[in-house]
């Protein structure tokens, strides 16, 4: 170690691992992950969520994943909840969706409408 | 850069440990990998979580879901349900014995064992890998260390740990600035830091524990009173009993060579320290602090009359700072906090928070963190969750072999070190045993001095004798065959040995028999007058007797070890008292409870 911007820097990269650990806030991002979820493609888009948000380096975004919703035949569905705004649910959804809806929403703000279950509907 | 979705932390400290959490940690992997979720769960060994009575514990994140007794068949069900589906597995969850509602906590921020727990000390025991130094790093380790090699002079740090009052936490409460002051302000071509982690009370588990779950802690802090001291070498000094905060701290010590935050040239500011392992081999004097440095320098551990204090002369003569595990602990926190934050908790004069091991007949064994001032009734029943079984309080030993008693009416006294000294106890290194009705005062007595007797060294004569001695009045009395001048004769022994022992170990290894004699004084005279043992504790004081009512079953004739009870079937049995040594396993056999100690 031959400086302390060294070691603030290991720090930077080592929190990300331990981030979850953390008391913190921001988003959530829950999967549907009951049988009728998984049966339909879950677990593709949970894993394309968590490549892009470590990707993209997105510190204070929480992946969980949850039972079934009711709306099977909807599935794979994920619902982001950000602080402060109202929760958002996003309906069948490929592996492309899902990094859109990171990119747009997590990450810029804005909400994919036409993903929603609303626009689905 | 991995990233994973969940985190589930099992336990690696001792007392999970023995109950098969590192089976558990296995099975938890094989399973996740069955399931093709290892890359996005990741399952970390921690170090302790304090509450050791619910072992193996395991936490899982985000939720922060406290699963605790986890066994075998448990790990199956934690990994379908929870991990791949996303369901919190309600029953097997810690169940709060404190909170009468039914709900049963998910998140362990909640549960009341933590709840008016402040950590400072622990606050990365249970949360990091403790054999990752990038873990450490992540939560803002070394950084301390940083600052003061390149923005504090030595007068720098030695100013703010003096302003953060903080006070040694090894038993002595000795103000750890004021040590650094005199050890900096010494001269001499080589000085020494010393860290003491002989941890010897029985029942006092909380520098283990640190050192299992959090060594780094403790390398950054020695280097920062290396540097404020003048010091290039440092020493641990840990029990060989302790092989897994042995192991951890090797592995530390290994990764912050390899980080170079040991060695020479350190943040490129010249500075270099490196630190050595010293093993002890588990005798109780070596915790003081004389015997500590003689063991180091390869001497037999026996204490030295002060002065000259370490910090003149130490280890090979030269100048040494020595602290305990927990004092160093709070170092880095304190440089990077400021010592005002230090100060915001705990009581004027005795600054912090300090960490104790909770044990004996209490519900909730383990390890606590506490602001100093936090009342014993709190950590008692509130932290501790009470006495298990129903049965009634009666005293809790503060200090270990070292220190003295605190009874009912001390419940409400604010916990610190002058509060503790001025009641005829003592803080010590922070075990607190509890103990209930079913407790005998002179035996608990007893049992500490049969402790210091072993240990003490044999150096001088007042602990050498007068210990001895002490123990030989106490066993009289617990026999029945004391008289009421030894009582006045172990009290008049107790306050030589305390004025003229050498070292601490012998000055305070009678406070456990002058506390009971002031607090529970009626107990000894029982035993002596009325040769009665009032806890019904002493065997030679109690008989075991079959009272009318005996059904002649024959289950306690059965049951008994030594053949002491007699008697015809369907007809009235008798123990015969030469025979009986008051076991008690008969009692429980009798269908008509008719069979009482008196």
């Amino acid at each position: 170690m031959k400086s302390l911007e060294e070691l603030t820097k290991l720090r930077d990269a080592a929190i990300q691992k331990v981030d979850l650990r953390k008391e913190r806030k921001g988003t959530r991002i829950v999967v549907g992950m009951a049988t009728c979820g998984i049966a339909a493609g879950a677990r593709a888009v949970m894993a394309a969520l968590i490549d892009e948000v470590q990707k993209r380096g997105l510190k204070d975004v929480e992946i969980t994943q949850t039972g079934c919703i009711g709306v099977c035949r909807l599935e794979p569905l994920i619902e982001v909840y950000k602080e402060g705004e109202d929760k958002v649910t996003y309906v069948d959804l490929t592996d492309e969706k899902a990094r859109r809806i990171v990119a747009e929403h997590i990450v810029n703000g804005s909400i994919v409408k036409e993903y929603t279950i609303g626009a689905y509907e | 850069m991995e990233y994973y979705r969940a985190h589930v932390l099992v336990c690696g400290g001792t007392g999970c440990s023995s109950s098969g959490s590192a089976t558990i940690e296995e099975m938890f992997k094989t399973a996740l990998a069955e399931k093709g979720l290892d890359k996005e769960v990741q399952v970390v060994r921690t170090g302790c979580f304090g509450l050791c009575e619910a072992g193996p514990i395991c936490i899982v994140y985000p939720e922060g879901s406290f699963y605790s007794h986890v066994k075998k068949e448990d790990v199956d069900r934690i990994v379908n349900e929870h991990l791949l589906k996303g369901r919190i597995v309600h029953d097997l969850l810690y169940v709060d014995k404190l909170e009468a509602h039914s709900d049963i906590e998910t998140s362990i921020t909640n549960v009341t064992f933590y709840k008016k727990q402040k950590r400072v000390v622990l606050k990365n025991c249970g949360v990091i890998n403790p054999e990752k130094i990038e873990e450490y790093i992540a939560f803002d380790g070394y950084q301390a260390l940083g600052k003061v090699l390149t923005q504090m002079t030595p007068e720098d740090v030695v100013n703010e740990v003096k302003k953060s009052g903080l006070r040694g936490r090894g038993g002595g409460g000795f103000p750890t600035g004021m040590k650094w002051e005199f050890a900096m302000k010494s001269q001499g071509d080589i000085k020494y830091v010393a860290c003491n982690a002989d941890e010897g009370d029985p029942g006092a588990f909380m520098d283990r524990s640190v050192l299992e779950g959090d060594p780094h802690a403790i390398i950054e802090a020695m280097a920062i009173a290396a540097y404020a001291t003048g010091a290039r070498k440092g020493y641990v000094y840990i029990r060989a009993e302790y092989p897994i905060a042995v192991k951890r701290l090797g592995i530390a010590i290994a990764q912050a060579k390899e980080y170079g935050l040991l060695g020479t040239d350190i943040f490129g500011t010249g500075f270099d320290f490196d630190v050595e392992i010293r093993l002890g081999a588990g005798a109780f004097v070596c915790g003081e602090e004389t015997a500590l440095i003689a063991s180091i320098e390869g001497e037999r551990g026996m204490p030295r009359p002060k002065p000259p204090f370490p910090a003149q002369k130490g280890i090979f003569g030269k100048p040494t700072v020595i602290n305990n595990v927990e004092t160093y602990s709070v170092i880095p926190q304190i440089i990077l906090k400021g010592a005002d934050w230090f100060r915001s908790f705990g009581t004027e004069k005795s600054p912090g928070t300090k960490v104790f091991a909770l044990g004996g007949k209490i519900n909730n064994t383990g390890l606590v963190e506490i602001p100093m001032g936090t009342t014993l009734r709190e950590v008692i029943y509130d932290i501790g969750g009470g006495i298990p079984n129903g049965h009634e309080f009666k005293a809790v030993q503060t200090g270990g072999p070292s220190g003295g008693c605190l009874t009912k009416d001390h419940l409400d006294t604010p916990i610190d070190f002058d509060t503790l000294t001025a009641l005829g106890s003592m803080m010590g290194s922070g075990g607190m045993i509890v103990v209930d009705d079913t407790n005998c005062m002179v035996d608990f007595a007893r049992f500490f001095l049969d402790f210091t007797v072993d240990e003490s060294c044999g150096k001088c004569v007042p602990c050498r004798e007068g210990t001895k001695r002490m123990l030989e009045i106490l066993e009289k009395i617990t026999s029945g065959k004391g008289t009421l001048e030894d009582i006045d004769k172990l009290e008049s022994l107790a306050h030589s040995v305390k004025d003229s022992a050498l070292c601490g170990l012998g000055q305070t290894a009678p406070n456990p028999v002058l506390s009971t004699l002031r607090y529970f004084r009626d107990e000894y005279i029982a035993h002596v007058t009325d040769k009665k043992c009032p806890a019904g504790m002493c065997k030679d004081l109690l008989s075991v007797v079959i009272l009318d009512g005996c059904i002649g079953c024959t289950a306690c004739a059965r049951v008994c070890p030594v053949g002491a009870i007699s008697g015809e079937v369907k007809k009235q049995h008798v123990i015969d008292q030469t025979k009986c040594i008051k076991c008690g396993a008969c009692i429980p056999k009798c269908p008509k409870q008719v069979i009482v100690k008196q």
